[in-house]
Formats: C-alpha cells, sequence, structure tokens
C-alpha cells in the first residue's frame, strides 16, 4: 500500500490549530489593536529597535518561525479541504495552491529571518 | 463515454443550513492564514530596513488594518470556541477515575485554559514592556 503524506499535514494543521486556540487572540489584541493604537501597549513595544533585537535573537527567530509557518498551515489545511468540498477544482491543483502557498509563507519567513542576522 | 448518474448537488450547500456551521468554522483558517501573512509582511519589512519596517508600522495604526484585525479577532475567537467544541471528537474518549468524562467538560476546559493562556500572555507582555 502506497503510504500517504497526509498525516504530515494534519500534524502542522493540528499544532497551528492549537497554537491559534491558545495565544491567536491575544497576539491579535497585542499587534493589531493595542499596540498600533497605544491603548494598554505603548507603541514603544514593537518599535524598529525593538522589534530588530527580538527579530535578531534565536528565540525572538523560533517565535515568529513557529507562529507565522504553523498559522500558516493551519489555514492552509482549512482552506484546501473546504475549496475541495466545494468542488472548485481538482485535488492535485488545490492542494499546491494551498500547501504551495504555506511552503512559500515558512520558506520566506525563514529567509526573512536570515536576512535580518544575529 | 460511461454515463454514470451523478447525483445532482445544490453548487451554494455550503451557504445553507446544517452546513454553513462548518463552513464558517472553516472560514476562521482564513482569519489565522491572513494573520500570519500581516507577520510575515511586517518580518520581511524589517529584514529590508527601518524605512520599511516604519511603513508596517503605519499600515498597522490605519482604519484599514485596525478593521482587518478585528475581523481577524472575530475570526480566532471562534476559532478557540469551535477548537474545543470538536476537540472531544477528534480525541481518544478520557476516563479518569473509572468514569467516562463528559465531552462538554472537555470543551469548557479546553476554553478556560485557552482563556487563561491568553490572557497571561498579554499580562506578561504589558509588564515587561513597562
Amino acid at each position: 500500500m502506497k503510504r500517504s503524506i497526509a498525516p504530515i499535514f494534519w500534524l502542522l494543521f493540528g499544532a497551528g490549530g492549537m497554537l491559534a486556540a491558545l495565544f491567536g487572540p491575544a497576539l491579535v489584541i497585542m499587534t493589531g489593536i493595542a499596540i498600533p493604537t497605544g491603548v494598554g501597549l505603548s507603541p514603544t513595544v514593537m518599535d524598529y529597535s525593538h522589534a530588530m533585537a527580538f527579530g535578531r535573537h534565536p528565540a525572538g527567530k523560533l517565535v515568529l518561525l513557529t507562529v507565522i509557518a504553523l498559522f500558516a498551515w493551519h489555514g492552509a489545511e482549512r482552506i484546501y479541504l473546504t475549496l475541495k468540498d466545494m468542488h472548485l477544482g481538482s485535488k492535485l491543483t488545490l492542494a499546491w495552491f494551498s500547501y504551495g502557498s504555506a511552503g512559500a509563507v515558512t520558506l520566506a519567513t525563514t529567509a526573512a529571518l536570515l536576512a535580518i542576522g544575529f | 463515454m460511461r454515463q454514470s448518474y451523478q447525483r445532482p448537488i445544490d453548487p451554494h450547500w455550503w451557504a445553507k443550513s446544517p452546513y454553513l456551521g462548518y463552513t464558517l468554522r472553516e472560514a476562521t483558517g482564513i482569519a489565522v492564514a491572513a494573520y500570519a501573512l500581516v507577520l510575515l509582511a511586517g518580518v520581511i519589512c524589517l529584514a529590508t530596513g527601518e524605512n520599511a519596517y516604519r511603513g508596517w508600522l503605519g499600515f498597522l495604526a490605519s482604519r484599514w488594518s485596525l478593521a482587518l484585525h478585528a475581523t481577524i479577532l472575530i475570526g480566532m475567537l471562534f476559532h478557540v470556541w469551535t477548537w474545543f467544541a470538536i476537540m472531544p471528537k477528534t480525541m481518544p474518549r478520557l476516563v479518569i477515575g473509572g468514569r467516562y468524562v463528559e465531552p462538554r467538560l472537555i470543551t469548557a476546559t479546553g476554553i478556560a485554559i485557552a482563556s487563561l493562556a491568553s490572557l497571561l500572555l498579554l499580562l506578561i507582555v504589558i509588564r515587561v514592556s513597562q
């Protein structure tokens, strides 16, 4: 029997889903609402020097890559399954579109984090 | 060509009951992925330079971004709820003290832990940033 690679996508989907369930709301409130408006948190928390220090630190890099990549893979799995159920294309096309996008996001994040330097 | 019978399917089934709930739950994946893209844009701008990064911060402070993040937040909260609502069906049956744990208890515990985790993260960041 041919082995399926689907479990890999399920694992990424599950890990991203759990991460989003535990910390997603707090992250969105922080980076998307509180810091930009200065309500509850100062805008300086995410200014260039602080962001650079965070992005240069190996732990900061790990946090950024984990959050961005796992969220992307989680979303990709849901989008793939829904588009497949809607019959909006062949399974192969939809898989390449969704998993391909998540893969591109992962690569782009890795490249940008390396470009930021240590 | 073989003409096999194809059961007619309403092309808009996903927008109707009882499938609408499923569609909305799956749509939270768009919110989660959109947030990943916003962060990715930030990391790329950070790697590009100070001006690019300031541009990204400027976008975050715009009305468009605030509306986008409010929408993402609603999706994220719906994700938290549905994620733990499904959990009793996706995990093996939990037995504590020789009795099956009620699905509703698993859901409630999950949501409580998630609320605590998000709250703790917020408090830690507020504390550290002061």
